[in-house]
């Protein structure tokens, strides 16, 4: 019973990851219909930047946890600014090309400078150690990113639902054309919506270093699973992509634990859950067909 | 109010308007009628700003809009009530009719709204694609009320409905006129277009065929039922 808790516990946390990724590449693509294949670059630029700043200058956790998102999120709007805002008028095909030209850009960028190997980040010291939950013991710091990632997308529904920027971010992503036709000016928040997506994702980062090797190819490694759960949650949905990070994230512990003797179908298992429900529901398990304008 | 010159307007290759003028007069109620095809919802894209390949000019109150992008020209009062009722699924009743700003000088109240459509009132937190598609037509036209739009672009808003809503639809635009409100709409239905219309636009290929009046069409409702098709 303990072990089954440990592993559920530890795929939520997972799960809070892909859920934070899932969510600015939904945001993102739902304004822009941009696939923002960079994505995992920026999660690793937070990451690294956490790292750089701690080692080179002496930049504690909790300052990272902020200036990170906010200096991505500039670079994010900066970079909209400059390139993505001009894939709106062209073939998809300049979308991938551009945006996985960045990662690569981005990766190899860092890795002429640190090397390929992986560096470690220690755990602040508030969150060392674990909590006793009487059964089973968890280590603070995972409760820690558990609970924030959960308070963060709380926070992200309620504006989105509770807020008129939220309305129109809605609007806007369901039927840009027609909310234009409403008085609404999209493009306006097309820009800080993009640098919205990318800071989650550094921040989503920066909350990996401490756990998770920080390498320039860390993102890389991640953002497959999380065009899954994208796909899965439905791509431009917002709840979808959370529901389906955590989903994925739960999944793949109970897979890696129960299925661990095929070791084929563990690895595989979310690729298999996303076939499945593309077969079942091609628009995803939230996913809406596009409307026409 | 409007004022169209010589629009042109282009599917890729495709010609569907052809050197289109037309005029419609402060508080009128003008319709587009026409075969399937023949450019009459182009013709409502092009004015609203939402189709990009046209050639020509498009005045509002003598200013010219032609290249305006499509959310200033609804700041200048135009209210759009597309075809498909542009119900959004992701936004309550409420937010459906909350989210444009308003915009004219005489806008509905969210309690004028729902005073006029209880059926919306009860479902005011449901999303709009809940409703009928009789609700979610006075939904859409609701929506403009309330913006206060000056001069409504209304895209067949009576297709699919029951005969009860039609008269509904009817006397909604009949109120609408009569506070002043300018309306073009694209209509199939002679009977209801003479019903609440002050003139009408013959469109065929993409041209203004004829431009007639009530009586007009009346008289000549046979032989116009027939070339449309219905």
């Amino acid at each position: 019973m303990s072990g089954f808790a440990q592993n559920t516990f530890n795929g939520l946390v997972s799960g809070a990851f892909y859920a934070l990724l899932a969510l600015g590449l939904a945001v993102i693509f739902g304004m822009l219909r941009v696939v923002n294949f960079a994505h995992g670059a920026f999660y690793m630029l937070g990451a690294f930047g956490a790292y750089v700043l701690l080692s080179e200058a002496g930049v504690p956790f909790w300052a990272a946890l902020v200036i990170m998102p906010v200096g991505l999120g500039l670079l994010g709007m900066a970079l909209e600014r400059a390139v993505i805002h001009r894939l709106t008028k062209l073939d998809p095909l300049y979308n991938f090309l551009l945006t996985f030209g960045l990662t690569l850009i981005l990766q190899d960028l860092v890795k002429l400078r640190y090397g390929v190997q992986s560096s470690p980040y220690e755990t602040p010291s508030l969150l060392s150690g674990s909590v006793d939950f009487g059964l089973f013991d968890f280590p603070t710091y995972r409760v820690f990113i558990l609970g924030f990632a959960v308070l963060l997308c709380v926070a992200v529904w309620w504006v989105l639902t509770r807020t008129r920027i939220g309305m129109v971010v809605r609007a806007a992503t369901e039927r840009p054309d027609l909310t234009r036709a409403f008085g609404i000016d999209v493009g306006r928040w097309v820009t800080p919506v993009f640098g919205f997506g990318i800071g989650l994702a550094g921040l989503a980062g920066v909350l990996a270093a401490p756990m998770r090797a920080v390498n320039p190819l860390m993102g890389a490694d991640l953002i497959i699973v999380v065009f899954a759960v994208v796909v899965i949650g439905g791509l431009g949905s917002i709840f979808g992509s959370v529901a389906a990070g955590f989903g994925i994230g739960l999944v793949q512990a109970w897979g890696e634990a129960y299925l661990s003797n095929f070791p084929l179908v563990s690895q595989t298992i979310v690729f298999v859950v996303m076939a499945g429900v593309l077969l079942w529901r091609p628009a995803g398990l939230f996913g809406r067909e596009e409307a026409p304008a | 109010m409007l004022r169209i010159e010589n629009l042109s307007a282009f599917y890729g290759e495709a010609q569907v308007l052809r050197d289109v003028s037309l005029e419609v007069c402060a508080g009128e109620v003008v319709t587009l009628v026409g075969r399937n095809g023949a450019g009459k919802s182009t013709l409502l894209r092009c004015v609203m700003g939402l189709h990009p390949g046209q050639r020509g000019a498009v005045e509002l109150d003598g200013r010219d809009i032609t290249r305006l992008p499509a959310h200033k020209r609804a700041r200048l009062g135009l209210g759009w009530v597309p075809d498909d009722r542009g119900s959004y699924a992701t936004l309550t009743v409420t937010e459906n009719l909350t989210l444009p700003p308003t915009v004219g000088p005489d806008p509905w109240s969210l309690e004028r709204v729902y005073e006029a459509f209880p059926a919306l009132y009860t479902r005011r937190d449901s999303a709009a694609t809940m409703l009928s598609g009789g609700e979610q037509q006075m939904l859409a036209l609701a929506r403009v009320l309330r913006m206060g739009a000056r001069l409504l672009l209304c895209d067949e808003p009576t297709e699919g409905l029951s005969p009860l809503l039609v008269q509904q639809v009817g006397d909604l635009l009949r109120e609408a006129k009569r506070h002043g409100v300018t309306v073009l709409l694209v209509e199939q239905n002679l009977h209801f277009a003479t019903g609440v219309a002050d003139r009408h636009y013959l469109l065929a290929e993409g041209r203004v065929a004829e431009a007639m009046d009530n009586s007009e069409v009346r008289s000549r409702e046979r032989e116009l039922l027939a070339y449309l098709g219905i």
